[in-house]
């Protein structure tokens, strides 16, 4: 296993300079560049003024030897600073991570708690109307646009009952409250957000369990347990679920890199400070710094994500195992 | 306190290095430039006192006002109007706001409470260069200034004082008890950001944020959105135009420009894409300009007139399909617009079906920005365009007109040759003589009226609407924000109560 382990880490560094070198190669070909926005179309700045400015950005160097300074600073861990605001782009990225790890593990467990017992329900209830039903909804859920639900939802609970607040993640207060007050005032921010983005997260894994679940059942130890004579319970609880949760610990382990990933229109919608507006306005503002870093600690993630489960995979699966 | 709603966040809160709108926000309640604007547009005394003008123009001489302190303690003297302009010109600080220095020959500091400007040659802008925040020389001479910590936490003169900026959230100012202007009487103000404009209206009907700017859909929204507001509107700097790519036939022929603008129903677009919020553009100046000549008019729309103007030309509808070729060629051109602008890609569709009717076939195409600006009018790849200019209060507009700046990246990307207006720019900005000056803008506004190098075609308008709780609030010539430092609640209906 611990060969395995190390032969797999190995193989992952060329993965990631490949996939830094095509993030880097896409930002440069896409038109423009970082410093147009604070030069174009504006007439009180000169022709020579732009071009100074990108001399001092190092923005005139061909992309092979700007790559080049990127990577030999990137293997010392520094990311750099951003065009925009000159802050480290480390910095920019942990500033965000509170808010859109908290907002993502919420919604993963919400999700968790409601898609895994619609998922299996669904299964040992196949055709009945509750599976139906539950189809309907989760696909509900998967279609609908967020944007359009999040602004229903923010007329109805914030403007017409006025119990939660419409967008952002503090109120304006929130420096003078008590410890209690700031959890119930983030609490009550984080309602609306943590709804949607489970409601429309919901598919994906309850569907996963479902089609798990009903192949299960029909295997052979499981019509050798009902045999038995065991109850159905003991049936479905001990035998059938735990293999049936094999699919959902891959899912989980590619869920990894998602757990830091924020959508870009949900936390606009919701004026809320985290990392998919971050890479987004890095990617708009051809934020060089921000947009590799942002896509190589992805990139570093979702290879983790994919070793991770793996590894999960030998852990809880006894007929897998790596040498 | 007050809070204001804001699509986007400030990058820096430096007024040398910051360029995008949200920082401008809050860089002007916190810094102070030497002059600004007063409620009638004209320049008047900030940090300066007064100033003269020598007699050769080339000299100006800022009486700084004496006892005003940076919000830290530290008296503001001319030392840091010195050291502003020294990193404006300073090559390895990133300023684009360099150009307006260039012709300084120096700054001399005379004594603590004076400073002396010299520029090569008269420049009539410079005045107005002025403006440009003075920051703290002890603050900044230290460190590095493209990523000096105070860029996120300023210190500045101004009428508020910097207290917090939650990156993406929000931005605290508290009112500056020492400004040397008086204390403002709002005791707090709030820049919260909120980027989806759709959720920023709901903010404002809960009553939670206090300013927002509308859109012109959004104005005429259900009146108990804006039941506890009070709207404004007045015409902003700035106009919107379709740019002709002089350089091309048929748009070097005034002829077709003017057909084309005959054939243009300007208030119909402005009812179309702006709602009515808008007025027809004449020329380059605002209406609130001093610049603006009242007595120039535009041509009127008159679709036979553009007919007979396209006959003269040759152009003819000789295959009976509706559409008119030129010398029995079918005849066709594209209009660009930039993408995520939907009110100038609509009306590039109304000019479409507009020169539609008088023969003309068009395309209409939405291009991203950046690929718009470098590929298509940097490289003057285009045929017409529909664009706008945001303007500075002076009237100089050496680098959008004068025929020395049409290279690459310059202002002039339609290559517009005057010799007349080259020699009038040039008298507009190397006189501080205010009648000249007036003269000379107002013969511009004629010349390029007639001339139409662009087809000027609206004046769009500013649509804040503030809380009603709020006094103060007044629209001049300057717009709505120019007395804020003066804005106060009435005892009673104060809305938030905080010990600072």
């Amino acid at each position: 296993m611990t060969s395995y382990l190390i032969r797999r880490i190995i193989a992952m560094v060329p993965v990631l300079i490949g996939i830094t070198l095509m993030t880097f190669g896409v930002m440069q070909l896409a038109p423009g560049k970082p410093t147009d926005v604070m030069t174009d179309m504006n007439a009180k700045v000169s022709a020579e003024s732009k071009a100074r400015i990108v001399k001092l950005y190092g923005l005139d160097r061909p992309w092979y030897v700007q790559y080049g300074s990127w990577l030999k600073r990137f293997v010392k861990l520094d990311f750099g600073d951003s065009f925009r605001d000159g802050r480290p782009a480390i910095k920019k990225i942990a500033e965000r991570l509170p808010a859109t790890i908290s907002l993502n593990i919420l919604s993963l467990l919400l999700i968790l708690a409601l898609a895994l017992p619609i998922g299996i329900y669904s299964a040992l209830k196949k055709d009945s109307w509750f599976d139906r039903g539950m189809t309907v909804f989760v696909f509900a859920g998967f279609s609908m646009p967020t944007f359009w639900l999040a602004l229903l939802l923010m007329i109805l609970f914030g403007l017409k009952l006025g119990i939660l607040p419409i967008s952002g993640l503090h109120s304006l207060n929130y420096s003078e409250l008590t410890v209690i007050g700031k959890i119930l005032d983030t609490g009550k921010h984080l309602i609306l957000p943590v709804f949607i983005s489970a409601f429309t997260g919901l598919a994906g894994l309850s569907r996963y369990s479902r089609s798990s679940m009903l192949e299960v059942i029909r295997q052979d130890y499981i019509r050798m347990a009902y045999a038995k004579g065991l109850t159905r319970n003991r049936v479905i609880f001990r035998h059938a679920l735990k293999n049936a949760l094999l699919p959902v610990v891959t899912i989980l382990g590619l869920s990894l890199p998602a757990l830091i990933g924020g959508g870009f229109i949900f936390e606009t919608i919701f004026a809320y400070p985290g990392i998919g507006r971050l890479g987004y306005e890095a990617v708009m503002s051809r934020d060089y710094p921000v947009v590799m870093a942002v896509g190589t600690i992805a990139a570093i993630l979702t290879l983790a994500g994919n070793l991770l489960a793996d590894v999960m995979y030998a852990l809880v699966d006894p007929r897998i195992r790596y040498k | 306190m007050y809070v204001a709603g804001s699509i986007g966040d400030a990058t820096y809160l430096n007024p040398l290095l910051a360029t995008d709108s949200a920082s401008g926000d809050i860089n002007n309640l916190v810094y102070n430039g030497l002059v600004k604007y007063d409620r009638d547009l004209k320049l008047t005394g900030d940090l300066a006192e007064s100033w003269t003008v020598s007699p050769d123009g080339c000299t100006i001489r800022f009486k700084l006002k004496p006892n005003v302190r940076w919000h830290d303690g530290v008296p503001f003297t001319a030392d840091d109007v010195k050291f502003t302009y020294d990193k404006l010109i300073d090559p390895a600080v990133r300023t684009p706001f360099g150009s307006d220095f260039q012709l300084v020959k120096n700054v001399r500091v005379i004594d603590p409470l004076t400073v002396e400007v010299t520029y090569k040659e008269v420049f009539a802008p410079a005045l107005e260069s002025w403006g440009m925040g003075i920051i703290p020389k002890h603050i900044y001479e230290k460190g590095d200034f493209n990523s000096h910590p105070a860029n996120r936490a300023p210190i500045g003169t101004g009428p508020f004082m910097f207290k917090e900026w939650k990156t993406d959230e929000k931005i605290i100012l508290d009112a500056n008890p020492d400004y040397f202007d008086g204390k403002p009487f709002l005791k707090r103000y709030i820049y919260r950001i909120i980027p989806d404009q759709s959720v920023q209206f709901l903010e404002l009907r809960n009553q939670s944020i206090d300013e927002m700017i509308l859109t012109p859909d959004q104005w005429y929204a259900y009146p108990e959105f804006f039941r506890h507001y009070n709207k404004f509107r007045y015409p902003s700097f700035s106009y919107t135009y379709v740019a002709f790519n002089l350089t091309m036939f048929p748009f070097s022929d005034l002829r077709f420009r003017q057909a084309v603008a005959h054939a243009v129903n300007k208030n119909e677009i402005i009812n179309g894409v702006l709602r009515g919020m808008g007025k027809p553009a004449t020329g380059p100046f605002p209406p609130q300009s001093w610049a603006y000549d009242p007595s120039v008019t535009h041509y009127d729309y008159a679709p036979e007139k553009s007919r007979a103007l396209l006959a003269a030309m040759g152009f003819a509808d000789t295959n009976k399909d509706g559409f008119l070729e030129l010398n029995g060629k079918a005849f066709t051109f594209t209009i660009i617009s930039n993408q995520g602008n939907k009110i100038r890609s609509l009306a590039a569709e109304i000019i479409q079906s507009q020169l539609k009717a008088i023969g003309i076939r068009t395309q209409v195409r939405v291009i991203e920005w950046s690929a718009f600006i470098h590929q298509f009018i940097d490289k003057r790849a285009f045929e017409a365009a529909i664009m706008a200019w945001s303007l500075s209060r002076d009237p100089d507009q050496f680098p959008i007109w004068h025929s020395s700046q049409t290279g690459e990246g310059q202002y002039n990307f339609i290559a517009y040759k005057n010799p007349e207006v080259d020699r009038l720019l040039e008298i507009g900005r190397r006189t501080f003589d205010m009648n000249v000056r007036q003269q000379t803008y107002h013969r511009i506004h004629r010349i390029l009226a007639s001339d139409l190098p662009y087809l000027f075609l609206y004046y769009p308008e500013a649509l804040p609407v503030v809380h009603k709780r709020i006094r103060g609030p007044e629209v001049t010539a300057a717009g709505l924000g120019w007395n804020f430092p003066k804005w106060w609640v009435p005892e009673g209906q104060r809305k938030y109560e905080f010990e600072p």
